[in-house]
């Protein structure tokens, strides 16, 4: 590169604030506060205190997020950056204490703190008999600072404390009653799954690092860059979309060592060089890992794989999701918050925040987009058949996040991050329907109970239940033993209904455009190496399956057989804390519709569009596909089409009593092998613990045994050995410790001519 | 038989003792000179700017002597310093000195200090050396004296005062009258609490910004005096970037277990003595800058660690300390020997500089030194001859990393370690994991690192080789341990594998990372042990089966488990997960699939902790406990716990105040590998 060249970055410009990463800070405290005081305090001043001081914790961090949002919302194309404290710093690893606000990180803190702090409220009622209560609020102010680190973080090593974070957090929540093994045993395997997910993130990102560090010689060996920076000036006005940084006044530097600042990585990734004399445009760091390979496989498609796989754990999606249904043990404004609305969203959100790595790898956009729909298919057809209510969300949640990885996949940015948007409201509101629905079961469980702990669980369905077994009669969570609650709850009937019609994609509500636009962008996107209709039968055919094993749960809750006599005298609405909070979001799962309103209808390009677009970089090219408009029309009427379909099947088998029951029962006799692999999950669980688990423990054990017995033997019995060799020798040698002088005497003296007699010989 | 071989242990040191002593008297002989100075020593003060000082050359002889040769010797200015900077010496003579001196003459040397631009407190040591010819005699001989200056009377004697604290409580302990169990508890405490606070006072005196370049081998703190002199033995004490952790670690974690040990009840007197002594043992091994005297501080950390396993220890104490005493001694021994043949290779061919004299700081002149850091800065072994047939390089360096590998400890040479923390006392287990090992991988840095780097470069792979393996063998042996103490040892086993990995890169994350797991681990494994012992006081098992559903019942107990165990699993956010990041971001670009294998570890060590704490904390509670946990932690538990997890969480989110301690060293340490290795 000529030293006259010039140089452009696309990316916001940077704006420094100081009190922001308070947003961070006030969880964090909650989270103190309540662990380390809150047992006295609540002992002392009843439950309300911890609450008050929860709640009052993530107002304070809603509105910080506020504050940033509007200042977002309100100035010219800027991103925020607010320092607290520098972490590390040795030669290029600066680490700093710095939360990042841009457009993506600010959408996702609003979404953290603002259903954060519902689902806080809606807990004071969900937990208020539990003993723990102040143990639950502290675990769920440190997932939201955790969290809050994850999006808010300026740099891969802050994201990755958070990241790990909400995965503790996770764990603890998800083992909250841990008094049963099970469950706390669910909260182990999560951790361990999502440990796999890190440990192929962490590999990613040293790749990644390595890539950046330096560059190859002829030799294929590494060089160390120079210290040298690039720097971005204003460039000619004929490079109307790559100066936005640079039509600011202020200059940045666009540094050439590697580092963890994600902003920093971006500029490098979309710095593009121009000769001065040749004119030819370049990207020298996109270059650099687009061109080298590791073992044959490009370096951005390794890093990029690496990412993803990672996201997989954390976002459950396949191979890795196996650890999210089994979440569903902890209670359930935790499945609602961690398990449904943020944290396995993460995966999404840091593909996105990425965005500009992974455009360089179509081969890894490929691979995301097929994986997500497979996903989508894969745990929609297992949730038709679940009769746990929570599991079949767990699935359901599953089967979205993999719709979401299918638009970051076909580079719909935006469109991922709106339905991670809306399923966060949705679905929340779903989770804490199902909430409110085991609550008011809960008389089931008081029967056989009878421990007098702070254990006032739920059992986890029998894992290996066969179709024919008749429901437990004391499990809350199964659907089989509901029926007709709608009469006795109607809030929270009419509320589930709003978030169903959201998901299942009736065009009333926000889910159908998100999951419209992801489907439409898979069909017309021209990038990855599946032609895009076959991504678009599958989601199409997953959409269907939402539609109807949501309707599915919702005819099985609310309608069916009527109440049974213990049912109408224990059953009951929640209280009002609860109620508020389910009409709250089945009023948001509707109004964010308004943020998604597509281009074919509204003749613009959709507000979130615009919104995310300063910071995602182009991916979909445009085909000939994607400009017809007919197309387009026709897909949305499928859509509501398939979903009707959906609808109406489950309307048939399961809205009313008997005679839908014997219908029923026939399907099931008539494609049994069908419904026995689906309800068995495929059988994948039982497959993991052959190989993973087994294979794991055998290795294990063989270590250890090599550990008790080859290197026990060696060394210990080497030294034994030895040990009594000597033992032997000293034993002889003692007979000559007589104790007698004179026989010592000799001893001297013979030794003495002796070594005279040796000494005359040898000189 | 534990008799026998306790008596054979005093004999052999009184008598090695005795050979010392004598050798050193015999040697003190005059010369029979005529030439003597005023003083052997002038001292500077605190040396604030440029200031001069006069010495008095006597000659009390009956014949005139010529001075022929007049040399300054400025310890601690490396090679570069000297050469390329062209730095003003710190020390000079400005009046010319006589070339005569008549009989009963006197004659005046003046000597100057220079105080350096922007080091106020840094302190500076040299020497003058005068060659001088007899008139009468042909054979030349050398008068010297030393030079000294900067630092305050504190700073100067700090580590002695260190290392005599717990001395003077041990001597206290022989006052304390019988039956007087709770006094001999705080004498101690007083003790190791004293060095605790120095070591704090240390934290807040040191200078992170000094390195070598900048004179006196970057040392601070320094103690240096001429010892034995038949041997050239010094007592040179002095601290840097490398071992500053090492010392904040050691007073920290012995004034800890002197907390954990109020519990002992039996021969308490005899126990606190022990534990003081191991205290000196590790103090003077990580502050000692002389090769004998390291030497002499790692046999005293040795012996009395052995009578604390083999009387305060389990049911199986006489074979684990047996053990652990034979493993510790196979390492001294090869210590000894590499001890020996570096010092015989000092000197002479070796030396960089040839026009620079080896003396001892008080200017006399030496064929060979232990001085660490002369052989560390002056010397060049690779030009010295073949040993048995091989490099000497590479032997010195394998003999060294054995006695080293043994106290890591490196697989397969881990054995002595799980059974001495089974049986060992928990103050013990805490010390031995805490700060023992650390020794190891420490002796590796000042020696093999320092001393040897060509050897070291090298064996590079190899040391990456055995990290790798140590992370996975300890984890994949840690997840099968039924007892907690094992499984607790076998963590250490895997996490001793990062500091070997990390500094096997030879990078500057590599290093950084290696010395920050050692210090996190320092604090971790004292909490997980500590907590260990807490739940045995209660229930006198350690069996992870046996436990379960403790969180129910002591909640703040399961808190800090809870909080230990995470840390040491790694977590973000805590002190364990720096050091990791850094070994796996130094060590990367030169040992990828290393590296990549070794991740795995992240993996499993969540598993195998998990799975330890889940059965303990978790599930359902046996009632048989019911008299064992109806206290939860006490004042005292408490007390040794919190200020642990507090510095777990500071480093966790704070690195920054260990980084910047150990960054000059580090970056001084890499200059012998220079543009030879890969990295960022």
């Amino acid at each position: 590169m000529s030293a006259d060249a010039l140089y452009t970055v696309a990316i916001p410009k940077l704006v420094e604030l100081d009190n922001l990463w308070l947003i961070v800070l006030f969880p964090f405290l909650g989270a103190v506060i309540n662990g380390l005081l809150g047992r006295q305090l609540q002992a002392k001043f009843g439950k309300s205190i911890i609450h008050y001081i929860a709640i009052g914790m993530m107002l304070c961090s809603f509105a910080v997020a506020i504050i940033a949002f509007a200042q977002i919302l309100t100035a010219d194309d800027i991103a925020i950056v607010s320092q607290a404290f520098p972490m590390i710093d040795i030669g290029w690893l600066s680490v700093n204490f710095a939360l990042y606000f841009d457009p993506l990180s600010v959408v996702l803190a609003l979404i953290i703190t603002g259903i954060g702090t519902l689902i806080h409220v809606y807990s004071t009622g969900y937990m208020k008999d539990d003993p723990a209560y102040w143990r639950f609020f502290c675990y769920l102010n440190l997932f939201i600072f955790s969290m809050l680190l994850l999006v808010l973080g300026d740099s891969f090593v802050l994201m990755f404390f958070g990241w790990e974070g909400v995965g503790l957090c996770s764990y603890l929540l998800i083992g909250f009653w841990y008094k049963d093994m099970k469950k706390a045993t669910a909260g182990f395997k999560a951790f361990v799954v999502n440990r796999i997910g890190d440990f192929a993130f962490i590999t990613g990102l040293f790749f990644l690092f390595w890539g950046l560090g330096g560059h190859w010689n002829q030799n294929n060996n590494y060089d160390v860059h120079s210290n040298r920076s690039y720097e971005a000036i204003p460039v000619a006005s004929d490079a109307t979309s790559v100066d936005r940084l640079t039509s600011q006044d202020n200059k940045e530097l666009v540094s050439q060592m590697p580092s963890v600042v994600f902003r920093d990585i971006e500029k490098q990734m979309t710095l593009s060089v121009r000769s001065a004399e040749t004119g030819a445009i370049q990207k020298p760091f996109a270059d650099a890992l687009t061109e080298q390979t590791v073992g044959g496989i490009p370096l951005v498609f390794l890093i990029c794989f690496l990412f993803f796989l990672g996201a997989c754990g954390k976002s459950a999606q396949i191979p890795l999701y196996v650890w999210l249904p089994d979440a569903m043990a902890g209670p359930t404004p935790v499945s609602a918050l961690i398990h449904a609305a943020t944290m396995v969203t993460a995966g999404i959100y840091m593909i996105v925040r990425l965005n500009f790595l992974f455009v360089l790898s179509p081969g890894v956009m490929t691979v995301i987009a097929l994986v997500g729909a497979c996903t989508a298919l894969f745990a929609a057809t297992i949730g038709m058949v679940q009769h746990d209510l929570k599991k079949v969300l767990a699935y359901s949640t599953i089967s979205q996040l993999g719709f979401m990885f299918l638009g970051v996949g076909v580079g719909a940015w935006w469109a991922a991050v709106f339905h991670l948007l809306t399923h966060a409201c949705f679905k929340a509101c779903l989770f804490l329907g199902a909430g409110s629905v085991i609550h008011s079961m809960g008389f089931l469980k008081s029967h056989d109970k009878s421990d007098d702990t702070e254990d006032n669980s739920i059992q986890t369905e029998p894992t290996h239940a066969s179709v024919e077994e008749k429901p437990s009669p004391t499990d809350p969570q199964d659907m089989r033993n509901m029926g007709g609650l709608g009469v006795i709850m109607s809030h929270t009937r009419r509320t589930y209904l709003i978030a169903c019609l959201a998901i299942a994609g009736f065009p009333v509500a926000a889910g159908f455009y998100s999951k419209d636009e992801i489907l439409w962008k898979a069909m017309s996107n021209g990038q990855t190496f599946i032609p895009g209709w076959i991504l678009w039968s599958i989601g199409f055919v997953a959409a269907g399956c939402t539609s109807f094993y949501m309707f599915r749960s919702y005819y099985m809750v609310f309608y069916g057989a009527p109440p049974s006599e213990q049912c109408q005298k224990h059953a009951h609405e929640s209280p009002r804390s609860m109620i508020h909070v389910l009409w709250v979001l089945a009023g948001a799962s509707i109004v964010t519709a308004v943020l998604g309103l597509p281009h074919l209808i509204t003749g613009v390009d959709a507000i979130f569009a615009q919104w995310l677009a300063p910071m995602t970089a182009p991916f979909v090219s445009t085909t000939g596909v994607a400009s017809a408009a007919w197309l387009e029309g026709i897909l949305i009427v499928a859509s509501i089409g398939i979903a009707v379909i959906g609808w109406l099947i489950a309307k048939h088998f399961y809205h009313s009593t008997h005679a839908s029951m014997e219908k029923r029962q026939q399907w099931y006799q008539q494609f049994r092998l069908v419904h026995h692999t689906l309800y068995n999950k495929y059988w994948i669980d039982e497959l993991y613990q052959m190989t993973w688990v087994r294979g794991f423990k055998s290795l294990s054990h063989g270590v250890a045994t090599v550990d008790k017995f080859v290197v026990g033997l060696v060394i210990n019995g080497g030294s034994k050995k030895l040990g009594q060799a000597f033992h032997k020798f000293a034993q002889v040698l003692r007979l000559h410790q007589t104790g007698y002088v004179n026989n010592y005497a000799y001893g001297i003296a013979i030794g003495t001519v002796v070594l005279v007699l040796v000494a005359q010989a040898w000189f | 038989m534990m008799k026998a071989f306790v008596n054979t242990l005093f004999y052999g040191l009184s008598v090695a003792v005795i050979a010392v002593m004598g050798g050193s008297t015999a040697a003190a002989q005059s010369q029979g000179s005529q030439v003597v100075l005023s003083s052997g020593h002038v001292d500077f003060g605190q040396g604030q700017d440029t200031q001069s000082q006069s010495i008095k050359v006597i000659n009390n002889g009956d014949s005139s002597a010529k001075i022929v040769q007049v040399t300054i010797i400025e310890e601690g200015f490396n090679e570069r310093r000297r050469h390329n900077n062209k730095a003003t010496p710190v020390f000079s003579i400005t009046k010319n000195i006589p070339k005569t001196i008549n009989a009963g003459e006197t004659s005046d040397i003046v000597v100057q200090f220079s105080q350096p631009q922007g080091h106020s407190s840094q302190q500076f040591f040299g020497a003058v050396q005068l060659k001088i010819i007899d008139e009468d005699a042909s054979d030349p001989y050398f008068i010297s004296f030393g030079l000294q200056s900067g630092g305050s009377w504190f700073e100067r004697n700090i580590l002695v005062l260190m290392l005599l604290a717990p001395a003077i409580g041990l001597l206290l302990l022989f006052a304390v009258p019988k039956q007087r169990d709770v006094l001999c508890r705080y004498v101690t405490l007083g003790a190791s609490g004293l060095v605790f606070v120095l070591a704090i006072a240390l934290y807040a005196m040191f200078d992170p910004q000094l390195g070598v370049g900048q004179g006196n081998w970057g040392l601070q703190f320094v103690t240096h005096t001429s010892w034995i002199r038949a041997l050239n033995i010094e007592f040179f004490l002095g601290v840097d970037g490398l071992s500053i952790l090492m010392v904040l670690l050691t007073a920290f974690i012995s004034f800890i277990a002197c907390i954990s040990s109020w519990t002992i009840s039996k021969h308490i007197r005899g126990y606190m003595m022990m534990i003081l002594l191991v205290e000196i043992g590790m103090l003077g091994t990580f502050v000692a800058l002389d090769f004998f005297l390291f030497y002499v501080f790692w046999e005293i950390m040795l012996i009395p660690m052995f009578f604390l396993i083999a009387i305060w220890g389990g049911e199986k104490k006489e074979s684990a300390a047996i053990k652990f005493f034979l493993y510790g001694f196979i390492g001294s021994i090869l210590m000894l020997v590499s001890l020996v043949a570096l010092y015989f290779n000092s000197g002479g061919e070796s030396l960089l500089i040839a026009n620079q004299p080896l003396a001892l700081i008080d200017g006399t002149p030496v064929k060979h030194t232990f001085d660490l850091m002369k052989l560390t800065y002056l010397h060049d072994f690779t030009q010295s001859p073949m040993l048995l047939g091989v490099d000497f390089t590479y032997l010195v360096w394998i003999l060294l990393f054995g006695a080293f590998a043994i106290k890591v400890p490196i697989v397969p040479l881990h054995t002595w370690l799980p059974e001495a923390h089974v049986e060992a006392p928990t103050a013990v287990s805490v010390i031995l994991a805490g700060v023992l090992l650390k020794m190891g991988i420490y002796g590796m840095f000042r020696l093999n690192y320092s001393i040897l780097p060509d050897a070291t470069q090298d064996a590079a792979i190899f040391v990456a080789m055995f990290g790798v393996i140590n992370i996975l063998y300890g984890a994949f042996c840690a997840f099968k341990q039924t007892d907690l103490k094992k499984l607790i040892a076998y963590s250490s086993v895997s996490h001793m594998g990062f500091c070997l990995l990390g500094m096997a890169a030879l990078t500057n994350y590599g290093i950084t990372g290696s010395m920050m797991q050692l210090f996190s681990h320092g604090i971790i494994t004292a909490m997980l042990f500590l907590l260990v012992g807490v739940i045995y006081d209660r229930t006198h098992t350690r069996e992870i089966a046996a436990f379960g559903g403790f969180a129910t019942k002591m909640p703040w107990y399961a808190a800090f488990f809870g909080f230990a165990f995470m840390a040491s699993l790694g977590l973000p956010g805590l002190s364990g997960f720096v050091g990791e990041l850094l070994v796996f971001i130094g060590a990367f670009p030169v040992f990828r699939s290393f590296v990549i294998v070794a991740a795995l570890g992240v993996v499993l060590t969540a598993v195998y902790h998990l799975w330890a704490m889940q059965r303990v904390l978790f599930g359902a509670y046996d009632s048989k406990w019911d008299s064992a946990t109806r206290h939860d932690l006490d004042r005292r538990e408490t007390i040794m716990l919190l200020p642990l997890a507090v510095l777990v969480l500071l480093i966790g989110f704070y690195p920054i105040v260990t980084l910047d301690l150990i960054e000059h060293s580090i970056s001084d340490l890499l200059n012998f590998y220079n543009g030879t290795t890969s990295g960022f």
